[in-house]
């Protein structure tokens, strides 16, 4: 993978809609970053390169959504939860495939975003979700 | 040892909170520069005020944005340096923290800063869509994380790390919707029942209607000057002796822990150690109480007890009125209402009636020290303020 591709928000979802699930590794600290960004936090450097991230992860809290926003308003009551994924690092979505009742704090996770489409609207980025292992 | 007052807090004003039907923002923020005005009749507003820092979160509410300019307008104060802060529901802890930055710099001598937020007329989609711009737009947001959603993941948290309960989240409700009974004007005056909060409906689960705060109309404002210019405009000034702010990540899923506001506790580090003060010589405070569990979380990043404890506190009345470390006497966000950009002063503004033996049948005996905690979206920003009577 070419390293002219910007380390953006817009390529992290770019890259979903190709399959492809990945973060920013700064060629100078190691630090992976989720979403990918262009100037390290931790050291400053603006090296980095595209790293796969792992699907699985371990669910560290989540909430019931009851009253949602407009857009998601057909979907309720919905649970969103924050992952974290097997090497570390954390990411947040929507948890499906589940009964809402059955989800617990450390139930095991893994990333969907094999259906996932663009929004017509801006900003055109494709929703992943998590499912149960 | 007490720290030394950095600015000096000559006068303030709170306009009525709630659903203020036909009023623009900046009409209700004349309504509290009026009240500051009439306290405080040593004051020159046109001649000695020389900036205002003012708090606004939203423009989407009315379509309106240059709340600097428009807001000084109409507080009568032409021609002078006006400046709007935004750091969401922190906008307005921000602008005292500007404020004091001016005072203490010797720029100004008088500077006012407050806060407003004109809400009710917008449906609740509206707002809550507003709202939620305070937090993480690509990865929140996006996959349907509203804002009390935020609140609720780290409710949920905290419930798994320390066994807190929604029945300790709902006297967090009980005690601030009784305070708000004492308080003629809050938005909600009436109390509520264990029950009432137990039973309502789910808003994001573990968090329900009565862990929310208020959709809400006001403003509020206050005086500023040095030290040493006090006494010229007022016999009781109240004098501040700690400040702190520190931010954090927009998206909580960045953070290292969800049980406590990094941001928080730095900020209240930064003031008590300016302050020269521990938790324990606070006598009364406002905390953010966007939500119940934001309360509990606020005792224990401002030391009021240990990671953990916050709903022993809560459940135990050491909160209460009468109880050991009065929290939210005013009512809080959850009783007297939450117009974002206002809440940071409008906590000011109690703690200002509270050391200045003011607030009537909410009066902590004695009040002398005081603290303000005000909390900018989920977290990213945190304001602390530490108060002392003259």
């Amino acid at each position: 993978m070419s390293e002219q591709v910007p380390f953006t928000i817009e390529q992290f979802y770019k890259h979903m809609l190709q399959g492809k699930f990945m973060g920013g590794k700064c060629k100078k600290c190691g630090k992976i970053h989720l979403p990918p960004r262009p100037l390290c936090d931790n050291c400053f450097s603006k090296e980095f390169e595209w790293v796969e991230l792992p699907k699985n992860g371990k669910l560290l809290t989540y909430t019931i959504i009851h009253v949602a926003p407009p857009q998601f308003q057909g979907m309720a009551p919905y649970a969103v939860g924050i992952v974290q994924l097997e090497n570390g690092v954390k990411i947040p979505g929507m948890i499906k495939g589940i009964a809402l009742e059955k989800i617990k704090i450390g139930t095991s996770l893994t990333l969907d975003f094999g259906t996932c489409a663009a929004t017509q609207e801006w900003p055109k980025w494709p929703r992943y979700y998590f499912k149960p292992a | 040892m007490k720290g030394k007052p950095i600015a000096s807090i000559v006068s303030a004003g709170l306009s009525r909170f709630g659903k203020l039907e036909g009023l623009y923002a900046r009409e209700i923020f004349a309504e509290a520069a009026k009240e500051a005005y009439e306290r405080c009749p040593n004051l020159n507003p046109k001649k000695d005020i020389k900036a205002l820092f003012i708090g606004h979160m939203g423009e989407s509410y009315e379509h309106q944005g240059h709340t600097g300019a428009t807001a000084a307008d109409w507080a009568g104060l032409m021609n002078i340096s006006a400046t709007r802060t935004e750091a969401a529901c922190s906008s307005s802890g921000a602008a005292l923290r500007a404020g004091i930055f001016a005072v203490l710099s010797g720029l100004c001598d008088v500077v006012m800063v407050g806060g407003v937020e004109k809400m009710t007329h917008r449906s609740t989609p509206e707002v809550t869509e507003f709202l939620a711009m305070a937090s993480d737009f690509p990865f929140e947001q996006w996959h349907g994380i509203t804002f009390p959603g935020l609140f609720a993941l780290m409710a949920t948290a905290h419930m798994h790390k320390y066994g807190t309960t929604e029945m300790q989240l709902a006297h967090v409700a009980v005690k601030n919707h009784y305070n708000g009974s004492l308080n003629p004007k809050a938005h909600m005056q009436k109390q509520i029942t264990i029950e009432t909060a137990l039973s309502s409906r789910v808003i994001a689960w573990p968090l329900k209607l009565y862990d929310c705060s208020l959709i809400t109309d006001g403003a509020s404002c206050l005086i500023l000057t040095k030290p040493e210019l006090a006494k010229k405009y007022t016999d009781t000034p109240v004098h501040i002796i700690g400040s702190g702010q520190a931010s954090d990540t927009i998206g909580i899923y960045e953070r290292e822990d969800f049980t406590s506001l990094t941001a928080a506790k730095l900020a209240a580090q930064q003031a008590y150690k300016m302050a020269g003060l521990k938790p324990e010589d606070i006598d009364v405070a406002e905390v953010h109480d966007c939500f119940t569990i934001a309360e509990i979380i606020a005792y224990e990043d401002l030391g009021f007890c240990k990671p953990g404890e916050g709903g022993h506190l809560a459940e135990n009345g050491e909160t209460a009125l009468n109880g050991k470390i009065p929290v939210n006497t005013s009512g809080g966000l959850k009783a007297k209402g939450h117009p974002v950009g206002a809440t940071g002063t409008a906590q000011a503004y109690e703690i200002y009636l509270q050391l200045t033996g003011q607030a009537q049948k909410r009066q902590v005996k004695d009040a002398e020290v005081g603290l303000t905690h005000n909390v900018g979206g989920s977290g990213a920003t945190a304001t602390v303020h530490i108060y002392m009577r003259c």
